[in-house]
């Protein structure tokens, strides 16, 4: 390095022998190849850092490509697309001149090195992701996956992470509508936090990251830069984490979301007024990113005075400013007109607001520090042309094989009733089953005003606005067991999970996104996960007709030689034509009938039950079964419509018995039913396509199962203080109550 | 009196539930009117309501940066001469700061935030915002926050008991720790109310746990329309 006097770009050409700190700024002797190659000289070392952050895995996703193309390549047929894979969020078409845009995304390695502020920046990033498209953002949701509930490092992560997402979320003003909790030992060193918005705008507000038309005006919005997460993405993001957290604590971002609040307002005020010809977002890779990707994706130009960058701490060198991940930033693009304009708008809203440079036609990205140049390179070079990989990919055949033949078949089962009673307890209380209440309860769920459903039910359910009668309903699952089985059923059956989830609802689902959560791509087994899990999500999108609208890949989830489960997670978003309609999960009148839809066959590997009572994984996945989930929501989209059912809860960890327990629970409201054929099986099998519904016109519902050709059971009725199986057993809702409701609280106070 | 009653919601940078508040204004029948923290004026408003939210970010102390805005000063002069102002979580906590009501809301005695459907006991049904209730009505009207614990010196909980000031009281269970169970509180005149709950989240089976809410609006309207 050059010391104390900053590399210019007259400097870097005149010592090209200089050697320079590229490996431990994450990249390959090929890729620094390359980069000199780009530039006909060495980079400065302000380039130097542009690159090493923007082909970083994180930003560049150059190991995943060449999977995540199928997505966009070969999508399912469907007209409610407005924006594709590629911008900062998808954009939906949900009828009545409005679209919705969402996206979920990780932040997983911050929050383990600082819960609080790992979680919270995570969920200010996909915030800034969805105002970025022009909307405002209406809702979030979580996806938390920790270590064993009761080992030593949970607690600190749990609550750090569970008051992190709350703290900035609630800040925001953002209801949080729903999400997911799992626990398992893969996730002990390396947590996962993946986090989800929703938001609204009108067609005409779209706005698209691109600086077009030269002498246009880019302008910083928001809050100072400072030394806080510097090179995050190349750090944390995108290299596995030995036993050194603590060093690497500068590297995550702090959250201001009272800044982010008067963000968005002062942005929707600039967005609705015309003032801006393209903006982005400031996340992973600060600066770097938002110059190049809009230069990129604009008229190709762009000159940048970095020193006119409002600076928190004066000493920050060039290399710094760009590569800093400080939050709650955007980079508008502004008619020199409107300069004036939009300077006033900021000001009122107490946004700190910059002219830093301009659009150019030069096909150059120049940077200018006080006078001198420091950069000077292709911007399709940083956002677009980064490496590709062809990872080696390898099916770990012994392993994999071995662990697809220890079936769970071979544990000991419950037989008798009593032995159900206590299983189903013992099911209700774990970690992996109770109630998220302890977890929910710190987030907000009713600003706005147009929360109609959230937890405990199946999905999120958000009014669109006061004047609409129209709704989205969004859920978001995974389940890193069934992957680690078979990745490629596993996404598939997150994707089935969740998009079942939107029809209980009475939703139609529309679009995903997806987090696909990973251990490092530079072991072939895990690249075979990937590419595995990436191949059946695709099909598997393309048979229910819901597109992948963009997302994000976290690799490098493992600590040591060890990888967590494979672990897509999948949001799905569906839209309800009347909110009034929503169908809740609970039960909530007494007397009605309760109807099981769908299959039940003898499968349990991968279950709850034989993860909580016998710590077994092991066998095949549930069967997947996308024709049958296309009917079943089909069925409960129309018996929604026509108002024929109270309830509909869908069944999955945990099989029937934890479905009717958590219906009883939500407005304490009891029920009596018979179990056909194996009680144990009839209880606690993971059978796929499958949901319970409530209905007091039974004949109007089988019938309209049968139009659908869903199989449906009347299996009981609702009422009274107990859950009764019929010569089984019976539990008082009391004694559910105070097991489902007391493990969270007991652990993590 | 005009024949529709006008109500400002105050939107200081980081209300949150402005619009909540607007809405809830709306459905009772009156005509919201946006005031903003920096306008020295309340446009000639018949009552305010300052809304939830994390006033300036609320790094501080909450409510404490918001009292010294221009519009609070504004609103703590006419409260003097009986305007009716309602301060709902955050807007409570502004006007305890602003000295426009005793005692101060503290971090909840668990630490963390709870966002749950709370049972309120209505203890003072005779308050420009609480006519429509009855004493001793039990309503569901959500709490969410992260410091709602009321507390106040012995001598001012015992002025506030002895007074009948206690307007709203927690039941069945104390979400935050708060001294009596206090809920909410009111100034002497009865025209200044503040409580940690959110009524203008119960104003909609769609979107609240019950409409019990609507009445906090309605009783204003209706103590306008008879002044």
């Amino acid at each position: 390095m050059s010391g104390s006097t900053v590399d210019t770009v007259e400097h870097a050409a005149a010592t090209p022998d200089q050697s320079q700190p590229f490996a431990e700024l994450g990249l390959k002797d090929d890729e620094y190849a390359r980069i000199r190659e780009i530039l006909g000289r060495r980079p400065t070392d302000s380039e130097l850092a542009m690159y090493s952050v923007m082909w970083s895995e994180h930003c560049s996703y150059k190991s995943s490509k060449v999977h995540l193309r199928q997505f966009a390549e070969n999508p399912p047929a469907s007209d409610a697309m407005l924006v594709g894979m590629g911008e900062n969020a998808g954009v939906v078409d949900v009828g009545d001149g409005l679209a919705v845009t969402f996206k979920v995304e990780s932040h997983n390695h911050p929050s383990y090195v600082e819960p609080y502020q790992g979680a919270a920046t995570g969920v200010g990033g996909i915030v800034r992701d969805i105002l970025t498209m022009g909307a405002r953002p209406i809702a979030v949701m979580d996806s938390l996956r920790f270590g064993d509930a009761d080992a030593p490092d949970t607690k600190r992560l749990v609550t750090g992470v569970v008051s992190g997402v709350g703290g900035y979320g609630n800040c925001l003003g953002l209801p949080n509508i729903g999400g997911e909790v799992g626990f398992d030992p893969t996730y002990a060193g390396n947590p996962l936090v993946n986090a989800l918005c929703v938001g609204v705008l009108p067609h005409e507000r779209l706005q698209l990251a691109q600086a077009k038309g030269a002498g246009n005006q880019v302008v910083l919005l928001g809050a100072l830069t400072g030394r806080d997460g510097i090179g995050g993405v190349s750090v944390l993001a995108s290299a596995t984490f030995e036993a050194e957290g603590e060093s690497k604590r500068p590297s995550v971002q702090v959250g201001d979301p009272f800044t982010e609040k008067i963000l968005i307002e002062c942005c929707l005020e600039l967005f609705d007024a015309g003032l801006v010809t393209g903006i982005q977002d400031l996340g992973g890779a600060g600066l770097s990113c938002a110059t190049s990707e809009t230069a990129s994706h604009g008229d190709g130009g762009m000159h940048v005075d970095l020193d006119k960058v409002p600076l928190r701490e004066a000493s920050m060198s060039p290399l710094e400013v760009l590569t800093s991940e400080s939050q709650e930033r955007m980079l508008a693009i502004v008619e020199p007109a409107n300069v004036a304009a939009v300077l006033d708008r900021c000001n009122r809203w107490g946004v700190v607001a910059t002219v830093i440079g301009e659009v150019t036609d030069t096909g150059r990205l120049v940077v200018d520090w006080h006078g001198e140049t420091v950069v000077d390179v292709p911007p399709g070079s940083l956002a677009d042309d980064g490496p590709v990989y062809h990872r080696p990919l390898a099916r770990p055949d012994a392993a994999q094989d071995a662990l697809m033949a220890d079936s769970s078949a071979r544990l000991p089962r419950p037989a008798t009733g009593d032995e159900l009673r206590e299983t189903l307890l013992a099911l209700v209380a774990s970690p992996e089953l109770c109630s998220r209440r302890w977890v929910t309860e710190q987030y907000d769920r009713y600003v706005l005003g147009g929360t109609v459903l959230a937890m405990p039910h199946d999905s999120g359910v958000v009014r669109l606005g006061d004047e609409t009668s129209r709704g989205i309903a969004l859920s978001l699952d995974g389940n890193g067991r069934f992957a680690k089985l078979d990745p490629y059923a596993g996404a598939q059956l997150a994707l089935s999970e969740a998009f079942r989830n939107v029809a209980c609802a009475g939703a139609r689902p529309l679009a995903v996104s997806d987090c696909l959560n990973f251990g490092s791509p530079e072991d072939p087994s895990v690249m075979w996960q990937f590419a595995e899990a990436t191949r059946g999500l695709a099909e598997a999108c393309r048979a229910l007709g819901t597109p992948v609208t963009g997302g994000n890949v976290s690799f490098y989830n493992q600590t040591g030689a060890t990888a967590i489960n494979p672990t897509p997670v999948i949001g799905v978003l569906g839209v309800v034509a009347d909110v009034a309609k929503r169908v809740p999960s609970g039960f909530v009148a007494s007397g009605q009938h309760i109807v099981l839809l769908g299959e039940t066959a003898d499968e349990l590997d991968g279950s709850a039950w034989a993860w909580v009572t016998h710590r077994h994984l092991g066998g095949r996945p549930p069967v997947v079964r996308l024709d049958a989930e296309r009917a079943l929501a089909e069925l409960l989209i129309d018996a929604a419509t026509l108002t024929l059912i109270s309830t509909a809860h869908d069944l999955s960890e945990g099989g029937l018995g934890q479905a009717l327990v958590e219906a009883c629970l939500v407005n304490g409201v009891g029920a009596t039913v018979a179990v056909d054929g194996d009680g144990f099986v009839g209880l606690f099998s993971e059978s796929t396509a499958r949901a319970v519904v409530v209905t007091s016109d039974l004949e109007a519902l089988v019938d309209l199962a049968a139009a659908h050709g869903v199989p449906a059971a009347a299996i009981g009725e609702t009422g009274g203080s107990s859950l009764t199986v019929d010569g089984e057993f019976s539990v008082e809702l009391d004694e559910l109550r105070a097991r489902w409701e007391g493990t969270l609280p007991a652990l993590f106070g | 009196m005009a024949a529709t009653a006008r109500v400002g919601v105050v939107t200081f940078p980081g209300s949150l539930d402005d619009r909540d508040a607007a809405r809830a204004v709306k459905a009772a029948g009156a005509e919201p009117v946006a005031l903003w923290h920096g306008d020295a004026t309340l446009h000639g408003v018949d009552a305010v309501v300052l809304p939830g939210g994390f006033s300036y970010g609320d790094y501080l102390r909450a409510g404490a940066i918001a009292r010294f805005s221009p519009v609070v000063a504004e609103v703590v002069a006419a409260a003097a001469t009986g305007l009716p102002v309602l301060g709902i979580c955050n807007g409570f906590q502004v006007l305890c700061e602003a000295g426009l009501l005793p005692g101060a809301l503290i971090r909840n005695a668990g630490l963390h935030f709870v966002c749950r459907d709370q049972r309120l006991r209505v203890e003072c049904a005779t308050t420009r915002w609480t006519s429509h209730y009855s004493a001793g009505e039990e309503v569901v009207i959500p709490v969410k926050h992260g410091e709602g614990r009321y507390v106040a010196d012995a001598a001012t909980i015992d002025e506030l008991e002895r007074e009948a000031r206690v307007v709203f009281r927690y039941a069945g269970g104390n979400p935050n720790g708060a001294l009596n169970d206090i809920a909410g509180i009111r100034n002497a005149a009865g025209n200044v109310v503040g409580l940690m709950p959110h009524p203008e989240h119960a104003i909609d089976r769609l979107t609240g746990p019950s409409v019990d809410g609507l009445a906090m609006f309605a009783s204003v309207i209706d103590a306008l329309v008879a002044a």
